[in-house]
């Protein structure tokens, strides 16, 4: 069996599972935010939902319009306040602890390697990074798993990537999973398993992993996974408080297919608008002005790379064109950075850095976009109207070219400064 | 699940936020929802589309984010049903759970234009389009757990049901 195999099958009373089966599982970690979970709650309550089932297992994270950008979303935000309140949630985390959720679970050691998580956001895909089987659904399927403790699952074929070389100059994981994008189309993996492997993978840090595993939605799959090593033990060691398990996939594992992938053929990596896959290297992007520039969110909001972005931005400004919008993930990013004087070079580069928030990436607040307007964002989407007015553009890209792009004015890489 | 409607024509890789971009997602309440759905595919959907209607979309119809706000001001615009060569997995699912009824023909697309009004059979597996001449089409077969779903009204119901 291949490590989702194995994941899936474990959280089931089967011995074996293949592709293609409908399977009943138990689930570790049930997540919800502020725009998702209030729908939950009301089918959790209309269904005579009385607790849920594992008060430490379910977990609710207002993250996307806080701090509460409007009265609606303030309402929305008390709902699932007091609903924490009422079942005792252990991680219900408020404005002042939350963080951005899929960087803030990991980081507090609330998923681990091995489990089975679901969560009402579609990023949830996440925590492959770290070797746990996780996948995005929507707020009834997290309803019904607050009240049971179980989801249904169709068990995925996998699409095995193989990385292999050395990483170029500047490339991130941001990189490989845009440029795999690019090749695959966003519907390349749809209802799949990516499977990440290969000899380039011992390269790639945590936060990297959890980068690309973030945005295996945008190719369509179910989920994304790196089975767990050396690095993922260190990652964790000082973080669970739990037990967890390393799983991988058998010699003899099944792949739907395989992608063999050459990373030192692959330069820093573009998305231009309208769709994840309209992807180019940055020696083709040409000369496109910008307007702004977020450095942040669930895919590149972590501490490598805020400090990515800082080395880039020491005793340099950004633009004067260009308004540089810089989100820390989590309050313990947000503490490191400051330790690490990287928030002082963002200040001076003329950064508004700002609270942990999603805001940005889906035009809520804290840098919606105008009519015309362009901007370099380290998120995961740039379908139209993603970031505000249906008129503006989103161009995908790693950090690196972010803080870049934000000092010149227009897309480039750091070799160009 | 029988259906008779006019169509509405979208193209392949219908997102979550341009069904129903994220700035209205502050309320739990469907008819918000309606009142904005599509608008930012076509900012005119809402105006145009009558109970009953049924939108045809293309490949990845419903890619993009989780929020099942997207099938509910679908279903809440008067919609009875999407017919799309293929669906974003997260939507698929959410389509269901909430009892959005929909299917999959990579035929239909092709040869049916906006205004067209077609027959959906979902219990023989056909579609046909009104005064056209071409033979019915086939459908993809709904799942049969995914039928039961639809039988038992939704999740929450299959759920409750299983429970008893």
């Amino acid at each position: 069996m291949t490590i989702t195999e194995k994941i899936l099958c474990h959280h089931t009373d089967l011995k074996e599972i293949h592709p293609g089966m409908l399977i009943n599982a138990e689930v570790d970690i049930a997540l919800g935010n502020d725009i998702t979970a209030p729908i939950a709650i009301n089918e959790f309550k209309k269904a005579g939902g009385v607790k849920v089932f594992n008060r430490n297992k379910v977990v609710l994270i207002p993250d996307h319009f806080t701090p509460n950008k409007d009265i609606d979303s303030a309402q929305q935000c008390k709902l699932i306040r007091d609903f924490a309140r009422e079942q005792e949630l252990t991680h219900y985390y408020d404005v002042g602890e939350v963080g951005i959720e899929h960087a803030l679970l990991p980081e507090q050691g609330i998923v681990l390697p091995g489990d089975l998580v679901i969560g009402a956001d579609s990023h949830t895909c996440t925590y492959g990074g770290l070797g746990a089987f996780a996948t995005g659904m929507g707020s009834t399927d997290l309803a019904a798993a607050m009240i049971t403790g179980e989801v249904w699952l169709k068990v995925p074929e996998t699409m095995k990537i193989v990385f292999s070389g050395k990483l170029r100059k500047w490339v991130s994981g941001k990189d490989l999973i845009l440029y795999i994008i690019g090749r695959i189309g966003v519907d390349g993996a749809l209802y799949k398993t990516m499977e990440f492997t290969g000899e380039t993978v011992g390269q790639l840090g945590m936060a990297d992993r959890l980068t690309i595993a973030n945005m295996v939605i945008e190719a369509g799959a179910k989920n994304g996974i790196f089975a767990p090593d050396d690095v993922t033990k260190a990652y964790v060691a000082e973080k669970a408080k739990r037990p967890y398990m390393f799983y991988g996939s058998d010699p003899d594992a099944h792949y739907a297919s395989v992608v063999d992938i050459d990373v030192s053929k692959i330069e820093p990596q573009v998305a231009f608008p309208h769709i994840p896959s309209n992807v180019k290297g940055i020696s083709k992007v040409g000369k496109v002005d910008i307007d702004q520039v977020v450095i942040g969110s669930c895919t590149n909001g972590r501490i490598e790379d805020l400090r990515i972005a800082a080395g880039i931005l020491k005793q340099r400004k950004a633009a004067r064109r260009v308004r540089l919008i810089i989100v820390p993930a989590t309050q313990n990013i947000y503490r490191q950075a400051l330790k690490e004087g990287l928030i002082e070079i963002f200040i001076d580069a003329h950064a508004a850095v700002s609270t942990p928030t999603c805001g940005a990436c889906l035009g809520g607040h804290m840098g919606v976009l105008a009519e015309g307007e362009r901007a370099v964002s380290t998120t995961n989407r740039n379908f139209v109207g993603r970031m505000g007015h249906t008129g503006s553009e989103v161009y995908l890209a790693s950090p690196a070219i972010a803080a870049a792009s934000a000092v010149l004015g227009h897309i480039a890489g750091p070799d160009e400064l | 699940m029988k259906f008779r409607g006019k169509v509405w024509k979208f193209g392949d890789n219908i997102d979550t936020d341009a069904i129903i971009p994220a700035r209205y997602l502050v309320s739990t309440d469907p008819a918000f929802f309606a009142a904005h759905c599509m608008e930012d595919a076509d900012p005119e959907f809402v105006k145009k589309v009558s109970a009953g209607d049924i939108i045809v979309g293309g490949e990845n119809f419903g890619c993009g984010s989780s929020r099942e706000h997207a099938p509910i001001a679908i279903k809440a615009a008067g919609i009875s049903c999407i017919v799309a060569k293929s669906f974003a997995r997260i939507f698929y699912r959410n389509a269901f759970n909430i009892g959005l009824p929909i299917f999959e023909s990579k035929d239909l697309w092709n040869i049916v234009s906006e205004g067209d009004v077609i027959d959906v059979d979902g219990d023989n597996g056909t579609i046909a389009i009104i005064g056209g001449k071409k033979p019915p089409l086939h459908i993809e077969p709904v799942p049969p757990f995914m039928q039961e779903l639809v039988n038992d009204g939704g999740l929450m119901k299959h759920i409750a049901k299983k429970k008893l």
